[in-house]
């Protein structure tokens, strides 16, 4: 039997920042709670195809598993909450306050 | 030290200009990720977890006053006012933006400096002794050797496309700070029936199969040597495994073939690769050994350093600690520790590299080396200095008393920064430093070097650690595994792995069972950790890191 598909973002870095970025239905945040959640495995797949396309804007794009429990994505595995938190050990990138 | 000439400007001019070109193709869309990425690498520049990540090399550790101010204004400018040095000698800046990398490269080479060659399957930075040319123990200065290496090696056109990177260190010390027996060519400065040369040890390497180097030649006539490492990196690019990334480097080749059969190859080819060679390579290291002359050493009275060494204990515990015997008379070589506890390992902000740059202008002949142990260094000190020196490193958080000491910690960036990691490492680091400073037990514990990798690439030299950490993703969880009894220097042995690993919480309270067994066995405080764990074996520390196994078999 096939696994069942687990939920999933397009995730990414900005061409010109190197910043993590997740997709959105309409272009790409850094934060993961705008991303769009991908349940259908073929819808997927497309939208990894769609978001590889914008290579002038973003490197490295890839599905990430996330977790739909709560009201916005989470991840599931501790490095994509490194990627999501940015790093433990300065107030920057993502932990910067804005 | 060396400085460019007309020749290395134009080279690093016209790198810096293609990059240029290459970094605003790749930015209007005429260059894909695909084509631009082998070239980024070429220039130093990684994609990382959270941006981009600029290697600048610093050859052979070695910088002045103005190339370290550089770094600091290119930090603050470009930057996040910080940069981080690294087991390799290099400076990494964490958070440039693609389009200011050009700038900074512009920026780079007008104090001589570039990133080329600090990336990619190419001959990389040639690291040395951080000690060199200062040392007490000293044979010669390895840097002039490690300059005529640097320049062979960098655009080789046989060597840019190899199954993998090949790093050379070299010491002129019986006494090795250079990990020479960890790299892919090591080389010791000798001598033998007076003539100058080198023991040659290949071979060696840590990462995912941790290898001490063999002697593959234990001496090697000084004008010999590039013609020698010539052959031996041209034997490994024609046999080396292309087929798996994992098994290329030398130390599988040296290890599947044998170092009888590569000695035999590297012979043969030596035979044919020694008359290409004109000697114009003997003039140049001629130049280089110029370059690199001593400066001029003066006499000074010694009062105020007696005075402040009496009457200060903050000053006496840093000096007993931080500075290491001079080849000189009246002069000390001063390690900085870029250790504050609870501090990220290696890192410094941009204050504190002008200051350093001042110091070294102001007191230390012009000269700064950047150690492997992630530390800076005033190789040329006068003891009349010092407290001044020592008072001005108070001002911004750089006097602290800890080389060689357990807060001394080895991290690589980890998971907090490397696109490559498995675990953090510097959260770990900073846990352990602000541990045993809490328990004042730091001078008490001695000399103790901990290692810490986040992957096992071990950038962090957790192989060699006399307490090695590696951070590793087990089921989607950190795991940290211990080793015990590795040796970095002369003496290079690969730790013993103690047992299953610790969690992210368990890995603190792991080491302080360590340390609390070695405080119990040692036979007094003159043996150090290394020394009781040789005599007793694995056996006992492992009984004091699992305790609850030991309960269990009871």
């Amino acid at each position: 039997m096939p696994k069942p598909f687990k939920p999933k973002v397009v995730t990414a870095n900005d061409l010109l920042k190197g910043d993590v970025i997740y997709q959105t239905a309409t272009g790409w945040s850094r934060d993961l709670a705008d991303a769009e959640v991908l349940t259908d495995e073929a819808d997927a797949d497309l939208r990894l195809i769609d978001g590889s396309q914008h290579i002038s804007e973003v490197v490295g794009v890839y599905l990430m598993d996330v977790g739909i429990e709560g009201t916005a994505p989470e991840t599931t595995h501790f490095r994509e909450a490194f990627r999501a938190k940015g790093p433990s050990n300065y107030a920057h990138s993502k932990r910067e306050v804005t | 030290m060396y400085t460019y000439n007309e020749f290395d400007t134009a080279f690093i001019d016209t790198r810096n200009a293609q990059f240029r070109s290459q970094v605003e193709r790749r930015i209007d869309g005429s260059l894909t990720e695909d084509e631009f990425k082998p070239l980024r690498l070429m220039n130093g520049l990684y994609l990382q977890l959270h941006a981009y990540m600029l290697r600048v090399a610093i050859p052979y550790g070695t910088l002045n006053g103005g190339q370290m101010r550089q770094l600091a204004f290119i930090a603050d400018k470009w930057d996040k006012g910080y940069g981080h040095f690294t087991t390799r000698q290099n400076i990494q800046f964490n958070w440039p933006e693609l389009k200011d990398v050009p700038d900074i490269l512009d920026a780079l080479a007008s104090v001589e400096m570039h990133a080329i060659q600090t990336s990619g399957n190419t001959i990389r930075n040639v690291t040395a002794d951080h000690f060199a040319g200062a040392a007490a123990d000293e044979i010669a200065d390895p840097r002039p050797v490690a300059e005529l290496i640097r320049q062979w090696s960098t655009d080789h056109p046989e060597f840019q496309f190899m199954p993998r990177k090949f790093k050379v260190a070299v010491t002129g010390s019986p006494n090795d700070r250079a990990v020479t027996r960890a790299h892919d060519i090591g080389l010791r400065m000798v001598e033998k029936d007076g003539l100058a040369g080198f023991e040659v040890i290949v071979g060696g390497g840590l990462g995912r199969t941790p290898m001490i180097g063999k002697v593959i030649t234990d001496f090697l006539p000084q004008e010999d040597l590039l013609p020698y490492i010539e052959s031996i990196v041209s034997v490994w690019n024609q046999i080396g495994r292309r087929d798996n990334k994992y098994k290329a480097r030398i130390k599988i080749t040296v290890h599947e073939h044998g170092i009888e059969e590569i000695r035999r190859l590297v012979d043969e080819r030596f035979a044919i690769v020694k008359g290409t060679f004109s000697g114009i390579d003997q003039q140049r290291l001629a130049e280089y050994k110029a370059q690199f002359a001593a400066p001029e050493f003066v006499k000074k009275s010694e009062v105020t350093f007696k005075n402040a060494y009496h009457n200060d204990p903050v000053f006496r515990s840093w000096a007993d600690t931080n500075l290491t015997a001079h080849k000189a008379d009246g002069y000390f070589i001063v390690s900085i520790s870029i250790k504050k506890q609870g501090d990220t390992p290696g890192d410094a902000t941009s204050d504190q590299m002008r200051l350093m740059a001042d110091l070294a202008e102001q007191y230390g002949h012009n000269e700064l080396r950047i150690s492997h142990e992630q530390n800076v260094i005033l190789p040329h000190v006068h003891k009349s200095d010092l407290p001044a020196v020592h008072a001005a490193l108070k001002t911004q958080g750089l006097a602290t008393a800890n080389i060689g000491l357990i807060s001394d910690i080895i991290a690589c960036p980890g998971m907090d920064y490397c696109a490559l990691a498995t675990a953090r490492s510097i959260p770990v680091a900073q846990e352990i430093a602000t541990r045993f400073d809490d328990l004042k037990l730091e001078h008490e514990i001695g000399n103790l070097k901990i290692k810490i990798s986040g992957c096992i690439n071990a950038c962090g030299h957790h192989h060699v650690g006399h307490i090695g950490i590696l951070g590793l993703d087990r089921a989607g969880v950190e795991s940290y595994q211990v080793t015990l009894g590795g040796d970095h220097t002369e003496t290079a042995k690969v730790g013993d792995r103690a047992g299953p690993g610790f969690s992210a919480k368990e890995i603190v309270p792991a080491v302080e069972r360590i340390v609390d067994a070695y405080l119990e066995f040692r036979t007094g405080k003159d043996e150090e950790f290394i020394e009781t764990y040789r005599r007793l074996g694995l056996a006992p520390f492992k009984f004091a890191l699992y305790p609850e196994a030991q309960a269990d078999a009871a």
